[in-house]
């Protein structure tokens, strides 16, 4: 009888043990979205740029000594009743050096609407070291009824960056979002 | 203008294709060594992996055989009672990792290699889709669509199947040789995979990222390839074909399609102002589309319940005109919907509508005309 | 099975007494053998049903061109035969077997946990029913391959989704509930003197195995949450417009789906390991190196996911990475392949139909290993990737290494199950019909592959034309010849054969052999002396 009853209280004790394992796991399995996103901020595993202004630094050196080539891409959303063009395919710059780059909206509608740009860097390392100070891609864009919209791209790339990079791509895609934001009325009549 | 292009283009096709031809029809049972020195390099490797893994499966399967022979019960064979050796367990750990490495160093030397896409001479966005390509060469106003040029009547046996069978496109991708030429690849909707066995390329094409990939093609010539990751009930029907032209032949190329494309824009601004026929309009309308509708919305108009809308006597084809028209030109986000503004011309757009409102049918009696597509776009709705 | 039960321990007197009969017996059990016995009847229904949906699909191949069925349809057939074989036809067989023969072999009166025992076994079947009634819905069932990626199974999947992952829900809990008893059995309830080291291979394998369940299955099942929100309630974890991934899911899927590799051969390590000594007349060399083996390969799986997305696009470090982690892997595989082909050396063997099977087994699992190591390859993997060459491999490894060995354990143990021998000239029928058959249906596919036919292709291009027929007819011959199997089981269930003595296999070994056959209802009520 005791033997039983020992052997109920250890079984007891793995089978907490293993559910617990069972928990962890599942909560790992959430975990990993945010874990995965921090990597490839980290690493520039999947290619994506940063959401967030780089500061420019002070007296950053202009490496003459190379020259890269950026080129741009874009793409507009299924759905997304819009034109969507860099103003240039591609430009020839230094590290260090601080380049403005164009991009233009056409909304052929007469409503009011919400645009979302996201990027995407190849090859992806090259996005750690493609810092961008101002780009229309950080926020919602919203556009105006048949407004054509010139929205500017700041960026530099870092000196840091590997000398065997000379051609990067930056790519946008922009996307539809006027059913996901409520107040677009408001917003665009800002 | 062209006319002459494309019976150019065909000829050279066909010329190009004789060999290929004899070639397709043999029982291929290796990968292909390809046309570029990296394709060449990946084989070399394949070939060496492959001897390497023979050479062991002979070692362990001869072992294996003797011993089934030899000491067998029949034979009078009393078993032995080792059952541990640590030396020999060591030495046999330690040779298949040395053996292992032996692999890894000209793995990792062709990987380095096949990863670096620096100095490319030639950029190609390539766009996958349900279920086509689309391309678009960065440096010159270039981009089209390519889409599967067997019809439905060879895949359905009501006609012969062709040479290339499942293998052709209407319009292929046209490269030339002894370029660095980059490829770009991304997707629109589901994942797609871009592959040309000739070229060992083959990347993931990731909706909203991109991904590259390189080649450097030596001969010119006509080279295939597949979609390798499924994307729905189209994954098979979304072929590959590059054409590889000597670098004058290309540039050659490349300008006339720059010309011609510009012409067919300025030919559109034209074709505004004419009213179509309800005829021509439905017999245009029908061509377009079995090309580019009916794979999902079915020939019949019926659609798969559940997966695509049906358009004979329900939905969008007999609904508001104006949502019709917005669907077909801008498409649907998260739906095989596509934008078609970007494939098909003001009055492709217009007849295919026109045809859809009227086919199977629905007989609403609309017309709609390139005019109207123009001044939807225009935002006059 | 219903035999008298020595009735010599109080403690356990409680759930002797009467047993019920019938359909209640089945659904109420709680008896190790009677799950166990359910278990191998309805992966075996599963095998023959994912066997028909693989038919269907080489029916359609036979010849190029669309003539039976819709490509919408095929996917459903190749997304139905992978989910059902993996989670219907596989895992449970391997449950089974563990229920069946675990107890016996370390000596326990049953499993830990009877009562959860049952639930585990009776959720399967309403999961799987939930999945296949997901073909009747408008748009029919799942159409995106077992991997179901994303955003294939989300924004453009049909609403049978939602089915989908429920169903999935419940045999993932169905797994943990089987690994948590597993283990729990394992560490608890040994005979006295069954050390860990002295424990069968099989007990080890499993108990390795149960470790990988429970470590993955919760990661699946927040895999295919995060899949049925995003579909269902505008989370974006796969979607790029909402800032997420869709290579996130193959990571986070791979994660789980790698050891799931895992899960389904480690247990068939198990198996061969008991089969082989016991034909060869020779202990199995080298058990300590087997066990560390088993372990280190369990270990390296977690660190290999991402062998299966190459093409994906990772930064060439991390592609590096992936690739020596995956051709680690083959050296302890290696070990193993070694062990069992000493552990023949100068024995002294016979060919009864489960050696012909283990050594079957040896051979071509060998061969899938080998294609593994080439598919590890990252620079050859662009090629390889998504063909039939990967195909070849996976079922050279599933096939002819997981299911080969299921075969063989039945084979080994159904004397011991039923109490009579089964018929070995219809077993040897059946092993060399279906060797050849397999053969001719999975050696062609690395052809194919290597030419260049990507999979899940409804239709093909007229070079791939010949080796897809021959591909066929090895199909069909191969799942008829499973007939045969089922004659021979449903002999021995219904006990026509020889009476079989409690040791039928002159050199076998372990616990399980010195109980009668067949073996009573409770064995080892009071626990055996283990030397």
């Amino acid at each position: 009888m005791t033997n039983r009853q020992q052997q109920n209280q250890d079984n007891a004790g793995v089978i907490t043990k293993l559910l617990a394992a069972v928990v962890i796991m599942f909560a790992f399995g959430f975990a990993l979205v945010p874990l995965y996103e921090k990597f490839c901020e980290l690493t520039g595993f999947n290619g994506r740029t940063e959401n967030i202004a780089a500061m420019t630094i002070d007296g950053m050196v202009v490496d003459t000594s190379r020259t890269v080539t950026v080129e741009f891409t874009t793409r507009t959303d299924r759905g997304a009743p819009w034109s969507f063009r860099p103003e240039t395919r591609s430009i020839t710059m230094h590290p260090g050096e601080l380049k403005q780059v164009n991009f233009i909206v056409e909304n052929h509608t007469n409503q009011n609407r919400m645009a979302q740009a996201l990027p995407s860097v190849s090859p992806g390392e090259a996005s750690l070291y493609l810092n961008k100070t101002e780009c229309f891609c950080f926020e919602q864009q919203p556009l105006a009824a048949k407004e054509t919209a010139v929205m500017p791209m700041r960026f530099y790339l870092d000196p840091d960056l590997p000398t065997s990079i000379h051609r990067l791509t930056l790519s946008y895609v922009m996307f539809d979002i006027t059913n996901q934001v409520k107040d677009v009325a408001t917003t665009a009549a800002r | 203008m062209k006319i002459k292009t494309k019976s150019l283009l065909w000829a050279l096709a066909a010329a190009l294709n004789a060999p290929n031809v004899l070639a397709s029809n043999e029982l291929r049972l290796n990968m292909p060594p390809g046309i570029s020195d990296m394709s060449q390099k990946v084989y070399d490797l394949h070939m060496l992996v492959f001897y390497i893994c023979v050479v062991i499966a002979v070692g362990v399967f001869s072992v294996m055989l003797v011993s089934i022979i030899r000491h067998r019960k029949s034979n009078g064979r009393k078993p032995a009672t080792f059952h541990e050796n640590i030396k020999i367990e060591i030495i046999w750990t330690i040779i298949p990792f040395i053996i292992l490495i032996a692999m890894a160093v000209p793995a990792t030397i062709t990987l380095l290699e096949l990863d670096n896409t620096d100095d490319s001479e030639l950029s190609i966005v390539v766009t996958g889709s349900q279920w086509r390509w689309h391309y678009n060469y960065l440096d010159y106003d270039v981009q089209f669509q390519s889409i599967l040029a067997t019809p439905n009547e060879q895949i359905y046996g009501r006609l012969p199947k062709s040479e290339n069978y499942l293998h052709e496109v209407d319009r292929p991708l046209v490269l030339p040789t002894n370029t660095k030429v980059r490829f770009l690849i991304t997707s629109e909707d589901v994942i797609h995979s871009w592959w040309v066995p000739e070229f060992a390329i083959k990347r993931d094409a990731n909706p909203g990222y991109i991904n590259e990939s390189w080649t450097n093609i030596k001969e010119p010539g006509i080279y295939r390839g597949f979609c390798a990751e499924l994307c729905g009930q189209g994954h098979a029907f979304m072929p590959i074909v590059v054409i590889a032209k000597e670098p004058a032949d290309f540039e050659a190329w490349v300008h006339s399609e720059e010309q011609r494309l510009a012409a067919e824009a300025e030919q559109e601004q034209k074709l505004l102002a004419m009213e179509m026929s309800k005829d021509e309009l439905m017999d245009l309308g029908r061509n377009i589309y079995l090309s580019q509708c009916a794979a999902c919305h079915q020939p019949n108009g019926q659609g798969i319940p559940g997966v695509f809308p049906k358009l004979a006597g329900e939905g969008m084809a007999v609904g508001d005109k104006t949502a019709h028209i917005n669907i077909v030109v801008n498409g649907s986000s998260g739906t095989a919907m596509q934008a078609f503004r970007s494939s098909l011309s003001m009055s492709e757009l217009a007849a295919v509508i026109t045809y859809e409102r009227n086919a199977w049918g629905n007989n609403t009696g609309d017309l709609v005309q390139a005019a109207d597509i123009f001044n939807f776009i225009q935002g006059e709705e | 099975m219903s035999t008298v039960v020595a009735e010599n321990n109080d403690a356990h007197a409680g759930h002797h007494h009467s047993k019920p009969t019938g359909i209640k017996r089945w659904l109420f059990t709680t008896n190790h053998k009677d799950i166990g016995t359910l278990y191998l009847w309805f992966s075996f229904f599963m095998f023959m049903l994912g066997g028909s949906f693989a038919l269907v699909i080489r029916m359609e191949l036979f010849q190029p061109g669309m003539q039976i069925i819709e490509p919408h349809f095929f996917n459903q057939m190749t997304t139905m035969h992978g989910v059902i074989m993996v989670f219907g036809a596989v895992m449970p067989a391997f449950v089974g077997l563990a229920n069946w023969m675990l107890p016996m072999m370390i000596g326990a009166p049953d499993m830990a946990l009877p009562r959860m025992n049952n639930w585990s076994f009776w959720i399967l079947p309403f999961a799987f029913l939930i999945m296949l009634s997901s073909m009747f819905m408008p748009g029919g069932g799942p159409a995106f391959g077992w991997t179901f990626y994303a955003p294939l199974s989300t924004s453009y999947s049909t609403d049978s989704t939602a089915l989908f992952v429920f169903s999935m829900h419940i045999m993932g809990m169905s797994s943990i509930m089987g690994a948590i008893n597993v283990i729990v059995t394992v560490v608890n309830m040994r005979a006295p003197g069954m050390g860990f080291m002295k424990m069968p291979m099989f007990a080890w394998t499993w108990l390795i195995t149960a470790f990988l369940l429970i470590a993955v299955m919760p990661v699946l099942a927040g895999v295919v949450t995060m899949v049925l929100t995003d579909k269902f309630f505008g989370t974006s974890f796969f979607s790029a417009a909402g800032g997420g991934d869709p290579v996130l899911f193959q990571h986070l899927f791979w994660f789980f789906g790698h050891p799931e590799v895992y899960i389904m051969i480690l247990p068939s390590f198990g198996i061969i390991s008991a089969i082989i000594p016991a034909f060869a007349r020779k202990p199995l060399f080298g058990y300590s190196s087997m066990v560390y083996a088993t372990a280190s390969i369990a270990g390296l799986s977690f660190l290999v996911w991402a062998h299966h997305m190459f093409t994906t696009g990772m930064p060439t470090f991390a592609l590096l990475f992936f690739m020596y982690m995956t051709m680690l892997i083959a050296v302890p595989t290696g070990v193993k392949i070694f062990n069992w082909v000493t552990t023949m050396w100068r024995g002294s063997m016979t060919f009864e139909t489960p050696m012909l099977f283990a050594i079957a087994f040896v051979v071509l699992f060998t061969i899938g290993g080998l294609s593994g190591i080439m598919l590890g390859v990252t620079p050859v993997d662009y090629q390889y990737h998504d063909t039939y060459f990967v195909i070849a491999h996976f079922h050279y490894v599933l096939v002819t290494g997981a299911v080969f060995s299921i075969m063989a354990a039945a084979y080994y143990w159904i004397p011991k199950w039923s109490g009579v021998m089964y018929d070995e000239k219809l077993g040897k029928l059946h092993f060399w019909c279906s060797l050849v058959s397999v053969n001719i249906l999975f050696f062609p596919m690395h052809f194919v592959g290597l030419a260049g036919m990507p999979r899940r292709y409804p239709d093909y291009a007229l070079q791939f034309a010949d080796l897809n027929a021959i591909i066929s007819v090895g199909g069909f011959l191969f799942g008829f010849s499973q007939l045969i199997f089922l004659v021979v089981m449903v002999k021995c269930a219904m006990k026509k054969g020889e009476p079989a003595p409690a040791k039928p296999w002159e050199g076998a070994e372990g616990l399980e052999w010195t109980v009668p056959s067949p073996a009573p209802y409770h064995t080892f009520d009071t626990p055996p002396e283990v030397k």
